[in-house]
């Protein structure tokens, strides 16, 4: 049984943490903090935990050690205090930014500041198991990735690293709301979210960095917020090399994904769901893989066009679920304890 | 056990099949059509198409 602390717990992320946590049969979670709710009951900011838990939120500045931290804090201020969070436990699964990033240059440039804590970067392991899997067996210290980062990347990844993409690539994300976080804006007011289809970052969006970073593919992205609460979905855009077509696709994504746990390839030829979709995934850890390959091979010797899509619970496997996921790895227990929720049909 | 000959995943053949059976495929989902038995060949089965009853 590990003893864990969620950092940051009043937050939409913090509240997934502890509905899992809460769940796991190997876990006691020991405290949860807030700085703005300490002393009152966590179930007050997540109604949906009542009757499962009495704690109540505890002053971040006021922590005991124990075996794990999760860390659920702003980007840009957790890397001001991981040297302290690491003092408090010997692992830790931060689900911030902060450390997603391995070159402290790529990190100025889309985040706006430098680094202020460049030299514990190459400690981090990017917490993506279907990349990652056998560093995530001794990491102690786990940077948990981005929603629409980890949908794009296990999009590309099979093609990617099969050589079978060229490297420009173009990515539509579409997020639901709860991804812009539970702290009061307009951007968040009824009114202004209610039916919204909002190009909110046309160019250089931050995910932009972590997909290039794993894909090795020179990948652009737009993201749009879209008219739901929870859900990522992406839409990338790509050619072929020369000569592959969708035998090839289907295969490569049968090799990456065919052991995988959460990963499933969603490419059906009937159904309503041929694609990936995240209206049915809601709350579960899966991320669906799909694709769609041109027949027409163009004349000159370019490769096809594909389409490649991905969809997943922002705050599960977009972040809480893949950090639970992470944890079970590192642990070394079964990867789909707390995990085995399968979404909702209807939703 | 015969191949999709739409995206090649393995599919299990009923017990005793018939000319004509149709089966789907487990991953991609395509409906597949028993052409012969002896040997067992399949193919996509053909979309049902809209009979505006002219």
């Amino acid at each position: 049984m590990a003893r864990v602390t969620i950092v940051g717990g009043s937050g939409y992320i913090g509240g997934e943490l502890l509905r899992l946590l809460l769940g796991h049969p190997e876990v006691e979670v020991a405290a949860v903090t807030s700085a703005r709710l300490a002393g009152r009951r966590v179930d007050g900011a997540h109604p949906n935990l009542r009757g499962l838990t009495d704690l109540t939120f505890a002053d971040p500045d006021k922590l005991d050690e124990c075996d794990a931290l999760f860390l659920a804090t702003p980007h840009k201020e957790t890397m001001g205090r991981m040297a302290g969070f690491l003092k408090l436990a010997p692992r830790v699964f931060d689900l911030s930014a902060d450390f997603r990033l391995r070159d402290p240059a790529l990190y100025r440039r889309y985040y706006g500041l430098p680094h202020e804590a460049a030299d514990l970067l190459p400690e981090f392991a990017y917490g993506l198991p279907e990349l990652h899997r056998d560093r995530l067996r001794t990491a102690d210290r786990i940077a948990v990735p981005g929603c629409m980062a980890t949908a794009a990347i296990l999009a590309l990844h099979p093609l990617a690293a099969a050589g079978l993409v060229e490297p420009e690539v173009t990515i539509d994300a579409r997020t639901g709301s709860s991804g812009s976080g539970a702290s009061a804006g307009s951007e968040n007011l009824h009114a202004e979210r209610s039916g919204a289809m909002r190009v909110f970052a046309p160019t250089r969006h931050r995910h932009e960095a972590e997909i290039g970073q794993e894909t090795g593919l020179s990948a652009r992205m737009s993201a749009t917020g879209v008219e739901a609460v929870r859900g990522v979905q992406v839409v990338c855009r790509a050619r072929l090399a020369p000569g592959a077509d969708e035998r090839a696709v289907r295969s490569a994504f049968r090799a990456a994904y065919a052991e995988e746990p959460f990963v499933r390839v969603v490419a059906q030829k009937r159904g309503l769901y041929r694609l990936p979709e995240p209206k049915i995934l809601s709350g579960s850890n899966f991320c669906d893989v799909g694709f769609a390959v041109d027949d027409d091979e163009p004349a000159g010797g370019a490769g096809r066009a594909v389409v490649l899509v991905a969809a997943l619970d922002n705050l599960v496997k977009g972040g809480a679920g893949n950090a639970v996921q992470c944890m079970n790895i590192r642990y070394g227990w079964p990867e789909r304890a707390g995990l085995t929720f399968a979404g909702l049909h209807p939703n | 056990m015969i191949a999709c000959p739409e995206c090649e995943a393995k599919v299990d053949l009923p017990d005793a099949p018939r000319l004509n059976e149709i089966l789907e495929c487990g991953d991609c989902h395509a409906e597949l059509e028993i052409l012969s038995l002896e040997p067992t060949l399949v193919g996509l089965a053909p979309e049902v198409e809209e009979d505006w009853g002219e």
